[in-house]
């Protein structure tokens, strides 16, 4: 039996762009693999992290705080992992990479 | 940040002819040339630009959107324009659903908060259905411009 746990985690954005479209889509596919429900907010505003555009809507600039919302029987594992992603530089966007 | 801060209504077009993705932006930049935002010169430099970052993630996010973009030193300030192919055109999107809506940004090199801005208006306002409904049924570039005004003056989104 499979057991539901809730999750929440703040996590700071390090991308030096923020999350922009192509971290947001990064995001997005990543929560897209758990089956837990999986929410980003940034003050009172609160959106599905599967959705690239919601995501985007949460204007997260490098150095904003945000909090991780998972709820579901992989929940551990997302936060973990999501956490992670959004700390990070986001791997394809190392100094030389001057993409948006 | 509102779309009359980024987007050059002279460039507007709702009947996109192109049907592919590299023709589709190449048509999007030559209204930005028209309009006379962007030299003719760096029109070819520009799509190649935008073509690069296509080859890294379509920004083709859903929904019938994509969000074409780069940055590029020729501009000195955020230059973007708006166009809807009535037929839509595959532009290998997240749901590979064939885009009718494109958003297209051109960004200084140096103004990464201004895109991030532009974007976070345009996906704000696009998750509005009605919004998004109505400027894919828009058969003129005046048609288009009046809706985005009216987003801009908040009549889609509280």
């Amino acid at each position: 039996m499979s057991i539901t746990s809730n999750e929440t985690r703040r996590v700071t954005v390090n991308n030096p762009h923020g999350l922009h479209l192509r971290p947001a889509g990064m995001v997005a596919k990543l929560c897209r693999k758990f089956e837990s429900q999986i929410e980003i907010s940034k003050g009172n505003l609160r959106v599905d992290a599967r959705d690239v555009l919601a995501i985007v809507t949460l204007f997260a600039e490098k150095g904003s705080e945000l909090e991780l919302h998972v709820s579901g029987t992989d929940a551990i594992t997302a936060i973990s992992e999501l956490a992670e992603l959004i700390s990070s530089e986001f791997s394809d966007e190392l100094p030389g990479n001057d993409q948006l | 940040m509102k779309f009359s801060d980024f987007v050059t209504i002279d460039a507007i077009q709702a009947d996109l002819s192109a049907n592919d993705k590299e023709n589709v932006i190449r048509e999007l930049v030559g209204n930005l040339v028209g309009a006379k935002r962007i030299n003719s010169k760096d029109a070819d430099s520009i799509v190649e630009a935008i073509m690069k970052r296509e080859e890294l993630g379509s920004t083709g996010i859903g929904r019938g959107i994509a969000v074409p973009h780069t940055k590029h030193p020729s501009v000195s300030q955020l230059t973007g324009t708006v166009g809807v192919s009535q037929g839509g055109v595959d532009f290998q999107s997240l749901d590979g659903e064939p885009v009718q809506l494109f958003f297209l940004l051109v960004s200084p090199p140096d103004r990464p908060g201004d895109h991030l801005r532009a974007l976070e208006n345009i996906s704000r306002q696009l998750r509005d259905d009605m919004f998004c409904k109505f400027l894919k049924q828009s058969k003129t570039a005046d048609e288009v411009k009046i809706l985005l005004e009216e987003a801009d003056n908040n009549q889609f989104v509280s």
